[in-house]
């Protein structure tokens, strides 16, 4: 696959994605929207479309820099206990600022899904056996109880209901002025870019980094703030949009390989892609309303994820 | 020269290295040779700067390595631990511009793209360039990440049991290759190595560690010796002269 293929592809999606929703909206009426039109777009298509191409790209750059640092492909922010801890984050940041201001959550969520990744990549070096599915599945199972500790605290002072929009991905109700937080994550993929021979040489591990004078544990934090701010930022505007990093980082490998020089903007590309054509598929399944996208993506990402964790066995066999 | 000073490295239970002086020759191939456990891999790990020290000080052609820029040291050593177990998936090409990577940082210029031709002539992989290194056989992959050693183009080059999962026929080219790089460019080598008739045969010294110690340290010489042998392995190992070289037979 040819990045001159995808680019057209997510052109096509992009401006499907502008005409479908309950307000009929031509494409032809483009250059003639009435006044109910145009503010249609501007507050609800125009935004929803812009988030959903950054949270698609965001989590599977952050998926694949991860899979990267902990040399793991079967690790992602979403099975692994950063989206977890970030949500803790934001219900701590609840509890003790009532009414605190998004940025304010967006930092307390960051702290928090920074140190969780910490505790949970410190977890997985000491582990004896390295095999990659079994530190994975530790991974979920930190994940779990951090995950448990929120629904905890969450019952506990009667949030449950806010913890619950968040933790389902849903771009419905993406509306002007509630999502610009998302723009954060641009300069921070930028910088992963930037990044992307040094995440590739960490992604060899330590000696191997050493070796070729990488100072190895700063590339680390440095990487693993990103994974960690990027998720704490979507995960507050968006929701939460599990498997996205698991799986679109995966399918880049299989054709692209582990180069971050050459398989980053494949899977920048194809998690917008793919995020964009769940989302069009949720609005017209049970046109006029709306399946959440983190149910898409979910049922979607699962099937591909048994089929990767399928072809794998069969490679070994 | 590489100048090994009072070095030390503690493990649980009586492991790792203690007090160790040595001085390794420039432009000379040099073995560390012992039994499982002697500190060979630690050894070699504490000279690249791979791990910390506990105690004592290298220098390498007069810098300390604990106090030196790590990027400027890869500029001058390099070491390659086994590296049978990475499972990241790179074309071989790629994988040797990596060794350039002290030098230029990602971005290759013209004089970075000759050396890496260069090392993957010199280690024959022009066929294999644009394949992933996931597809290749042990002794094919084994090649690719000395060829990034080459690209490195250090003075000093480390490798932790070069000869791991190669056959005779490529064990046997690999050594060559490493003599060649000694004789023709006077590179300075230090390997661990498992059969002593290939250090023998293949090294200007050798030495021989023990529970963390360095029992011996002599030219081939005086190392291939049955008395020297049985303090080193605590087995009885006869020295035939074949050729006009001493070899080792160890089997019974």
């Amino acid at each position: 696959m040819k990045l001159r293929y995808l680019f057209p592809v997510l052109l096509i999606l992009s401006f499907t994605s502008l005409f479908v929703g309950v307000s009929d909206i031509r494409p032809w009426e483009l250059f003639q929207l009435t006044e109910d039109q145009a503010e249609i777009m501007r507050i609800s298509r125009i935004p929803r479309l812009i988030s959903i191409i950054i949270a698609g790209v965001g989590m599977s750059v952050i998926g694949l820099i991860m899979q990267q640092l902990t040399r793991n492909k079967f690790v992602s922010p979403t099975t692994a206990g950063t989206t977890d801890s970030a949500s803790l984050g934001v219900l701590m940041a609840m509890i003790i600022i009532p009414g605190a201001s998004p940025l304010v959550k967006i930092v307390i969520a960051f702290a928090f899904a920074m140190a969780g990744t910490l505790v949970m990549i410190r977890i997985m070096e000491r582990l004896r056996y390295r095999d990659p599915i079994l530190v994975a599945l530790v991974g979920l199972m930190f994940g779990s109880i951090v995950g448990s500790a929120t629904t905890f605290l969450a019952l506990k002072y009667n949030l449950m209901q806010s913890v619950g929009s968040w933790l389902n991905g849903d771009f419905s109700s993406i509306l002007k002025g509630r999502y610009e937080m998302l723009y954060i994550s641009i300069p921070l993929i930028l910088l992963a870019y930037l990044f992307a021979d040094r995440f590739t040489i960490a992604g060899m591990g330590e000696s191997f980094a050493v070796n070729l004078g990488l100072n190895y544990r700063q590339v680390m934090r440095i990487g693993l703030a990103i994974v960690a701010l990027v998720s704490a930022v979507i995960l507050l505007t968006v929701g939460s949009l599990p498997f996205l990093g698991l799986i679109i980082p995966n399918l880049v490998s299989l054709y692209k390989g582990d180069h971050l020089r050459s398989s980053l903007a494949h899977t920048a590309l194809l998690g917008a892609i793919f995020v964009l054509g769940c989302d069009i598929l949720g609005r017209i399944v049970i046109y006029p309303f709306e399946v959440p996208i983190g149910l898409v993506v979910g049922v979607l990402g699962s099937g591909i994820f048994l089929y990767l964790l399928l072809r794998r066995r069969a490679a070994h066999d | 020269m590489i100048e090994v000073r009072g070095l030390s490295k503690r493990y649980g239970g009586g492991q790792g290295i203690h007090d160790i002086s040595l001085t390794i020759a420039k432009g000379a191939v040099t073995s560390f040779i012992g039994p499982n456990g002697a500190g060979k891999s630690t050894l070699l790990s504490l000279i690249s700067r791979l791990i910390p020290m506990d105690e004592g000080q290298v220098q390498i052609a007069g810098a300390d390595v604990s106090k030196a820029d790590s990027r400027g040291l890869a500029r001058v050593i390099s070491i390659l631990k086994q590296s049978n177990q990475l499972n990241v998936k790179l074309k071989v090409g790629e994988l040797v511009e990596f060794g350039r990577f002290p030098h230029s940082s990602g971005r290759l210029s013209a004089e970075d793209h000759r050396s890496v031709d260069e090392a993957i002539r010199y280690m024959e992989l022009e066929e294999l360039r644009g394949k992933f290194i996931d597809q290749l056989s042990g002794g094919q992959r084994q090649r690719a990440f000395i060829a990034m050693v080459l690209a490195q183009d250090t003075d000093y080059i480390l490798l932790d049991e070069p000869l791991n999962n190669l056959d005779l026929k490529h064990s046997v080219q690999m050594m060559k290759v490493l003599r060649r790089l000694t004789d023709e460019l006077g590179k300075t080598i230090v390997l661990v190595l498992h059969d002593i008739n290939f250090a023998a045969a293949y090294s200007d010294s050798i030495v021989a560690l023990k529970e963390g110690r360095v029992i011996r340290h002599g030219s081939v010489d005086d190392m291939m010796d049955p008395v020297v042998l049985k303090e080193i392995y605590d087995i009885d190992i006869p020295v035939h002269n074949v050729d006009g070289r001493k070899v080792c037979l160890y089997f019974r």
